[in-house]
């Protein structure tokens, strides 16, 4: 791709050339360029993972890239902190808000940067003053010396705003800032954009909502797999037609072809519910089949799959297990039921990254033939878990290695392994190869269409759209708590459940 | 690429190599590497072997069993990833009651002049089951409520100290009859402490219990999900070091053939450094009994090679300070440096 360095016309204000950024394992961006005009509201679309928020991090310094440039107002700059973007221009306010809950409004915006009196000391009549005025600008109604922790998540996030704009900000970067909001605080957060967008700044907004594209911005950029697809106005293109750029892909990889005769109903819900996380909720999942679900993030689909595993039971709804009603409500009543559960965060809520292979493998099934009087039969286990391990082809030097040391496609074949050791009947998987490199991926894939072949019933969070659409028999798209559909396979594709999956 | 290839080989070849050692080798070359200090100091400065006295050496872990015991029981909790600040009020309040209990009949002013010259396994089990009851209350607040076991504890700490105080008015208790007194004469409590060492260094290694309590400190979260119930583990393990700071405050009363308030002060700090230096990871997951009982024995050759070389006590207290946070440095250096099984 040609650099576009050359000829910047003057309402450019920012320009990505050519920006590549790979993690271990995954390229996250592939050769991106991208422009943003002064004054106008940039939308930034693509599904999860496609790498808008890897792009949205190095521009505001958080990540640098392995190659690339990006220029300001036609210069060249290297933002190597968020700080140094800070200086030049750039604030990005965060999905997850980063202000101190016990300290006020205005401590909060000016922190580390009080205005001093003669003294030295802190001014708070001036540090108050300048904070009324930045919030009069903004129009937003707050009282200064507020703690933070009394508003609410949409003032907070105006609080935020003010508080990238009090560094004279001229980009801001808003990483899905109505996620969190109703509409009505959503109004009031598109008032203020468009009035920032008069005084001629420029936002960048990443978004999953089709009405907002439509609503407030002046271009939109598509990212698919880490690369740049195209820009428009959203004006020129019809809802259909952006979501055929944000999906546009031929399903690549060879899944395992699943058998087409799945058994008796194993699993049964009806209305489950737990505001404000998800409600409503019914399906039947058969032994012998795959049920996808399918959703964006916040979707509501990992706090489902938690309430069925008994985690955080869920408020009301019934639940039927091989035909009998069941209330779950710890993971030892799931388990008991045959339940198992492989967690989406391998690091936060899988893997005891402390302990090794062995431990990790073992603990799920410390009872019954593994244990005789609360001493564990350390042969049996040990021959168990070794078994384990070779059926599912772990890489380690031994099982007494740290998992810590294990690549990521291999610390999630050991949980999984922890949890076929159980002898499930019911595998709830949340994102099974997230981060996982293509290999183990195909591997992975292949042992949970075994699985299946030999009854197990397989309840399937993803959200990649070829896993979903290769593996899954049917598959159950969700939007904010709810379930918007739920599709057979052959009547799927990726248009299909981003529509569903959009509301 | 092939330079990364080589680095990961070095490293899998090098914890290869690290676990071919019992983990607690390095701090056990501590040990011995102070002793022989104090051996070769012993030759210079007082013309004598530090090692070669039997009764020296019986002494010196006589001293720190105490401490062991608590130690032993500290050590589950700090691997759990908590921590337990009560357990030396707890030795007060079970060194008041079970003294209490043992009281000869010629005690003049007995705290229960009906209750003296009972079988002695009476004021034992009421001093564990007051230990036990300490712990109970310990582990039911940090797994109930969101307060943090540092904070737990230390209430209880300053409450259990109160009930010391309390329960005779702030007298001793003393005149306990033969067969208590026995339990801390000679060398019976180097082998209560060894015993507890041993019982729960076989729990740990090799039971369901040791796998659970490893797996909550390494990852409570993990643990809940894979089916382990948190908050009933945890309030046996609390119970556990709770009943062996119990164990402890027996012994100290019976040693003494007294019981007094102001017994245990600063044990707990003794038995979390002899954990600490020993390897356990006060972020939980990681340690180990036999490393525990090595950090115990390091308290006592220093404490006693101070004595042994007529130095001060006053340097003795700044050497252990030094050892214990230089411990903590080496632990944190262990971890960063990832690989090897601590």
């Amino acid at each position: 791709m040609r650099s576009l360095a050359t000829d910047v016309p003057a309402e450019c204000l920012l320009e990505v050339s050519n920006v590549s950024k790979a993690f271990p394992g995954v390229v996250a961006l592939d050769d991106v360029s991208l422009r943003v005009k002064r004054g106008t509201v940039h939308a930034l679309i693509g599904e999860n993972g496609a790498g808008k928020s890897t792009l949205m991090k190095i521009i505001a310094g958080i990540y640098t890239p392995d190659t690339g440039e990006l220029h300001l107002h036609g210069s060249s700059v290297h933002l190597s902190s968020p700080r140094q973007a800070l200086q030049n221009g750039i604030a990005m306010i965060h999905q997850e808000l980063n202000l101190m809950p016990f300290m006020s409004v205005a401590e909060n915006i000016w922190i580390g940067r009080e205005p001093v009196n003669a003294l030295g000391l802190i001014s708070h009549r001036e540090l108050h003053r300048k904070t009324r005025a930045l919030l009069e600008r903004l129009r937003i109604d707050v009282d200064p010396q507020a703690e933070v922790r009394t508003l609410s998540i949409a003032r907070r996030q105006m609080i935020e705003i003010a508080k990238a704009l009090s560094h004279e900000s001229q980009l801001l970067i808003m990483d899905e800032p109505t996620s969190a909001l109703t509409e009505r605080d959503a109004e009031h957060l598109f008032a203020i954009i468009r009035e920032l967008q008069a005084q001629g700044k420029s936002i960048l907004y990443i978004t999953h909502k089709m009405e907002e594209l439509f609503e407030i911005a002046d271009e939109l950029s598509v990212l698919r797999d880490g690369r740049y697809i195209g820009s428009a106005s959203p004006r020129a293109l019809t809802r259909d037609e952006i979501i055929r750029m944000m999906v546009g892909r031929e399903l690549s990889q060879i899944f395992p072809g699943a058998p087409a005769r799945p058994g008796a109903v194993v699993l049964s819900a009806r209305d489950l519910t737990l505001e404000p996380q998800f409600r409503n909720v019914s399906f039947d999942l058969h032994a012998g089949e795959i049920l996808g679900i399918a959703g964006l993030v916040g979707s509501g689909r990992s706090q489902l799959a938690e309430a069925l595993f008994g985690l955080t039971a869920a408020s009301s709804g019934q639940l039927w297990i091989e035909g009998c009603e069941v209330k779950l409500d710890s993971p030892q009543a799931a388990m008991s039921r045959g339940m198992a559960f492989v967690t989406e965060d391998r690091k936060e809520t899988g893997c005891f990254l402390r302990l090794s292979v062995l431990e990790n493998l073992e603990i799920a099934v410390l009872k019954g033939a593994f244990v005789r009087c609360g001493f564990v039969r350390k042969r049996a286990a040990t021959q168990a878990c070794a078994a384990m391990s070779r059926l599912l082809g772990v890489k380690t030097p031994d099982l007494h290695e740290r998992i810590e040391n294990l690549s990521g496609g291999n610390q999630q074949k050991v949980l999984l392994g922890r949890w076929l050791l159980t002898r499930p009947k019911i595998l709830i998987l949340d994102e099974p190869t997230r981060g996982v490199d293509v290999g183990a991926k195909a591997e992975i894939h292949q042992l949970i269409a075994r699985l299946v072949a030999d009854g197990a019933a397989v309840l399937m969070i993803s959200s990649e759209m070829p896993e979903i659409l290769g593996m899954s028999h049917r598959i159950m798209v969700m939007h904010e708590g709810r379930v918007t559909g739920i599709l057979e396979r052959e009547q799927a594709d990726q248009v299909k459940i981003m529509e569903l999956a959009a509301g | 690429m092939s330079q990364a290839l080589a680095q990961r080989t070095v490293d899998a070849r090098s914890a290869r190599r690290a676990r071919r050692f019992p983990p607690a080798a390095s701090i056990l070359m501590v040990l011995i590497g102070l002793a022989l200090t104090f051996e070769l100091l012993g030759w210079i400065l007082v013309r004598q072997s530090f090692l070669l006295n039997e009764q020296r050496l019986v002494v010196m872990i006589l001293q720190v069993s105490v401490i062991g015991i608590i130690a032993v029981g500290v050590t589950q909790v700090i691997i759990t990833g908590g921590i337990d600040l009560s357990s030396g009020s707890v030795v007060a309040v079970t060194a008041m009651v079970a003294a209490s209990l043992a009281q000869s009949s010629e005690a003049v002013r007995a705290v229960y002049p009906s209750l003296t010259d009972l079988p002695v396994l009476v004021p034992v089990i009421a001093g564990l089951a007051v230990g036990a009851a300490a712990g109970l209350l310990n582990g039911t607040l940090v797994a109930y409520t969101s307060i943090p076991p540092f904070i737990a504890t230390l209430g209880v700490m300053v409450s259990a100290r109160g009930i010391a105080k309390w329960y005779t008015h702030g007298q001793p208790v003393s005149m306990l009859n033969d067969a208590y007194a026995a339990i801390g004469s000679g060398v019976v409590p180097v082998v209560i402490f060894l015993g507890t060492a041993l019982v729960f260094h076989i729990a740990l290694r090799y039971t369901r219990y040791g796998k659970f309590t490893y797996a909550i400190g390494a990852n409570p979260q993990a643990a809940r999900i894979s089916g382990i119930n948190v908050a009933r583990h945890l309030i046996v393990v609390y119970t556990i070091a709770g009943t062996l700071s119990g164990l402890a405050g027996i012994v100290t009363s019976a040693r003494a053939v007294s019981g007094q308030a102001g017994m245990g002060m600063m044990y707990e700090l003794d038995a979390i450094a002899a954990a600490v230096i020993g390897g356990a990871s006060l972020s939980g997951g990681i340690g180990r009994i036999t490393g525990t009982v090595i950090g115990t024995l390091i308290l006592g050759v220093v404490t006693s090679g101070f004595t042994f070389l007529r130095i001060d006590a006053y340097y003795q207290e700044i050497v252990k300070g030094a050892i214990i946070v230089a411990a903590v440095i080496a632990d944190q250096y262990r971890h960063r440096a990832g690989g090897k099984r601590a």
